[in-house]
């Protein structure tokens, strides 16, 4: 099968997920992704490089778990970006590469000499994509971020909770998947508008930005009838406003620390479900209709609480699915990855090869083309792994040549 | 295009000359939204009596109406609507006249429906045979599964987010970021989209993408799925912070006006303890905190300090447990927003736990153009509106026009496509 994007290639900076998220999506439908890593610090601008979790006892560099998930399909070189020389090998990877990306605090590539003016100056139609926390402009623009600062930051983390509780927020970097996603779509259509134009950019991705787009219609509800997501009974994430829909949460059932999440859309789904429950409060008159079940939702979720408390959550999953009610068992991960059946039939954690680590299984994409089909075949490199590859065959220098580099202390 | 409803674009966003048809349904509508503010040309199809969500609160002023709802003006920005009945033939061949004329479909429809209908891929390849077909279902395409109702909130569920989300207190329920689920399988059809565009572009070739919501989301849970991959470990969510194989130390700190803020774990080198001393001295705070001295023993540390040693290490864990008390009682005496900026000022990584509007009203994104005006000629007024998750300042971001009304584009798309069939497709 062909590859979409195999004419690409990709001058990686990128490190964590926010980054290297994104430039694994690209290398997984066939962009040539050339990741540069410092090898004085081996590679730890990534904070997973070489970090838990582990496969086994080893511990190494190239051992990291989270590190090699997020950084398939692509290729690794170290550049020591201290050294004249250094300097002079980038610049000859920025002129045969289509884009240059990177998810560092804002002035680290300037700082090294390679900023936007620059990259520019060595190949005209260049697309650079910076992905940080703030963006390159702006009050903020000096200040840190991670993941769970953006999503604060953004408002994402206080939508994410119950009434009266802290806010609950994301139980991970949410944001570092979200980001990635943005980061990847600015690269496509960067490369697309060039397609057309012959024009490259930069493109400033600020992910708290990206992160204020997700909040569907609260922002206009604000602007428009001045209401605030802070305010009494907010926010109470299990619940449906936009469509009203009760019940509608997540439920407790018999098991250790086991959920289920239940939604009726409407009339039909309320009845389907009263005819499997079936108690007397089902057939209480402040339950009757949508209204009067949006009114007293908390006495609705204490009822249906103790029906649901007393069955698995797999028992009362095939009750409603058999009944047409929405309905989900909150699957732990061990459920969803080898107890579903249907993300292993989507092939959706593929196994790869890495050189120490040996076969592992990473996340693949929840996407599927008819005819250029992402694939994961490579590992995340070792560090250095493909100096010699990338030095000799696309950048023209010879192994003598990479050999002294590497005694040099170059790469 | 007709002009005067919108915001002016002042250069052809990304997709230009992209034609984009859509078919009205809930999970997609972001997709949607997001082609059409990168440029393209969506047109919207609904059927007879309009799409559900026409109807959904919140409604302009709190006024129930057809024209009202916010939630419909949020999703369809940017794009033209148009009335189709694809369960009648006439309907399906205005439905091809339109898939003749355009570069994507993007739709969510019931997994067997365009088939059993006779608008498949494979039957629409011959009208359009470089069509980018994407479909998003819950399961993909293939399941049987994808027959079952779901909603935001049972995606999620099966998708693995909520697990990892939620609270200390195993006793409360996981908790679900609201609409993400949606939004999640979005931007897999939206990569998939750019990805498959940009092939064709160079190709020539369109092609059918099959896009699993469900899928979508067991991609989008970070260390929950890698933790099981790699090492079989399940992760325990906590409050507020990532859910772990082993329990971490809290990183919201309550302040003054009785908002959060979000520190992570706090310093971990012997530049952020010193930050943190002198701040705590700047504040004429040092005094009331005694452990504060553990502060300036962190500061002439060597070397990052291993978090992982809390608890076994004395004097690891007391620099540590000063840090945290340190930032408490920071935080104690600040606003969120106060003692987020101070953080920073500081050069230690945090956040305020801010609600939306209170970012939306920050002059960080204000100064980004973040607040969009939308004029709606029908009200003679315009609406402000969140502005771009990407700004590309040679192809912009733009909201081209306001939601359509049912219906509204009927006359002028149907009318582009009798000059077009005529002119010889």
């Amino acid at each position: 099968m062909a590859d979409a994007l195999s004419s690409f290639r990709i001058c990686d900076f990128t490190g964590i997920l926010a980054g290297a998220g994104a430039t694994k999506w690209l290398a997984g439908f066939g962009a040539e992704v050339i990741r540069i890593e410092d090898p004085v610090n081996e590679g730890r601008w990534d904070i997973l490089r070489g970090r838990q979790p582990w496969v086994d006892e080893r511990r190494g560099i190239n051992l990291g778990g989270a590190f090699n998930n997020h950084n398939v399909g692509k290729l690794g070189i170290t550049l020591n970006l201290r050294t004249e020389k250094a300097r002079e090998i980038l610049e000859r990877l920025v002129a045969v590469s289509d884009v240059v990306t990177e998810n560092f605090s804002k002035g680290v590539m300037e700082r090294w000499g390679f900023g936007y003016e620059r990259l520019k100056a060595i190949k005209p139609d260049i697309i650079y994509v910076s992905n940080c926390g703030f963006g390159h402009t702006g009050p903020y623009s000096e200040f840190k971020s991670f993941g769970p600062v953006v999503q604060a930051i953004s408002g994402l983390t206080f939508t994410s909770g119950l009434p009266d509780q802290p806010p609950a927020g994301w139980g991970y970097s949410y944001m570092d998947h979200t980001g990635a996603y943005y980061h990847a779509m600015a690269i496509l259509l960067a490369l697309i508008h060039r397609h057309r134009t012959g024009e490259g950019q930069w493109v400033d991705l600020s992910c708290t930005d990206a992160a204020l787009t997700l909040h569907g219609p609260a922002l206009l509800d604000w602007t428009v009838n001045g209401r605030p997501t802070r305010r009494e009974g907010r926010p109470h994430a299990n619940r449906n406003f936009w469509p009203p829909m009760a019940p509608h949460g997540i439920y407790p059932s018999q098991g250790d620390d086991d959920w289920v999440a239940i939604a009726c859309r409407n009339q039909d789904d309320w009845e389907r479900l009263c005819d499997v429950v079936d108690e007397d409060w089902c057939r209480d008159p402040q339950f009757a209709d949508a209204p009067s079940r949006h009114a007293s939702q908390d006495g609705l979720d204490e009822h249906l609480s103790a029906w649901t408390a007393e069955r698995t959550k797999f028992a009362i999953q095939a009750l409603l699915r058999d009944a047409g009610v929405p309905v989900s068992a909150v699957l732990k991960p061990g459920e969803r990855i080898d107890v579903d059946p249907s993300t292993g039939a989507f092939g959706l954690w593929p196994t790869v090869t890495h050189p120490e680590i040996g076969e592992i299984r990473v996340d693949g994409q929840p996407v599927h083309f008819s005819e250029t089909d992402w694939h994961y075949e490579r590992s995340g490199p070792c560090l250095g792994e493909h100096n010699e590859q990338v030095l000799t065959e696309l950048l023209g220098f010879t192994s003598e040549e990479v050999a002294s580099f590497q005694e040099e202390g170059v790469l | 295009m007709t002009g005067a409803i919108g915001n002016s674009r002042p250069r052809p966003g990304a997709l230009q000359g992209v034609r984009v048809v859509e078919l009205a349904r809930d999970p997609i509508a972001f997709a949607g939204k997001l082609l059409g503010d990168m440029g393209a040309d969506v047109i919207l199809v609904e059927p007879p009596g309009g799409d559900p969500a026409r109807r959904y609160p919140p409604f302009a002023d709190d006024e129930p109406g057809e024209d009202r709802s916010l939630y419909w003006w949020h999703y369809h920005t940017s794009k033209r609507g148009v009335v189709i009945d694809l369960d009648d033939e006439a309907g399906r061949d205005r439905f091809r006249a339109l898939i003749a004329t355009a570069d994507v479909l993007l739709e969510a429809e019931p997994r067997q429906r365009l088939e059993t209908l006779g608008i498949d891929y494979d039957d629409l390849q011959s009208i359009r045979s470089d069509l980018v077909h994407v479909a998003v279902t819950p399961y993909g395409r293939a399941d049987p599964k994808s027959d079952l109702p779901f909603t935001d909130l049972t995606l999620m569920a099966a998708g693995g987010p909520p697990w990892s989300c939620g609270y200390d207190d195993h006793s409360l329920p996981p908790v679900r970021g609201p609409l993400q689920g949606f939004h999640i399988a979005c931007h897999f059809a939206v990569m998939s989209t750019l990805t498959a565009l940009l092939h064709r572009a160079i190709s020539g070739t369109g092609q059918f993408i099959d896009v699993s919501m469900t899928a979508a989301g067991n991609v989008t849970t970070e260390g929950a799925s890698y933790n099981w991959l790699i090492a079989r470990n399940t992760v325990q969510r906590q409050t507020g912070r990532h859910a772990s194989v082993n329990p971490s130390v809290e990183t919201q700190q309550l302040c003054a006006d009785g908002r959060y803020a979000n520190t992570g774990v706090g310093p971990r080198q012997a530049k952020g303890f010193a930050a943190l001393d002198k701040w705590l001295k700047e504040l004429g705070l040092f005094a009331e905190l005694p452990e504060a001295v553990f502060l300036e023993l962190g500061a002439q540390h060597e070397g990052p300090l291993d978090i992982s040693k809390i608890g076994e290490d004395d004097e690891i864990t007391a620099i540590f447990g000063a840090s945290r008390a340190a930032l408490r009682l920071i935080a104690s005496k600040l606003s969120a927003q106060e003692f987020f900026v101070g953080c920073q000022r500081a050069g230690l990584t945090a956040g305020a736990v801010n609600a939306p509007e209170e970012a939306f009203e920050d002059e960080h994104f204000k100064s980004h153009g973040f607040q969009v005006p939308v004029f709606h000629e029908d009200l003679g007024r315009d609406v402000v509106y969140p502005g771009a998750p990407i700004r590309l300042p040679e192809c912009p971001w733009a909201i081209s026009r306001r939601a359509p009304k049912l219906g509204e584009h009927d006359d002028e798309v149907f009318a582009e496509l009798a000059l077009q069939v005529d002119g010889g497709r």
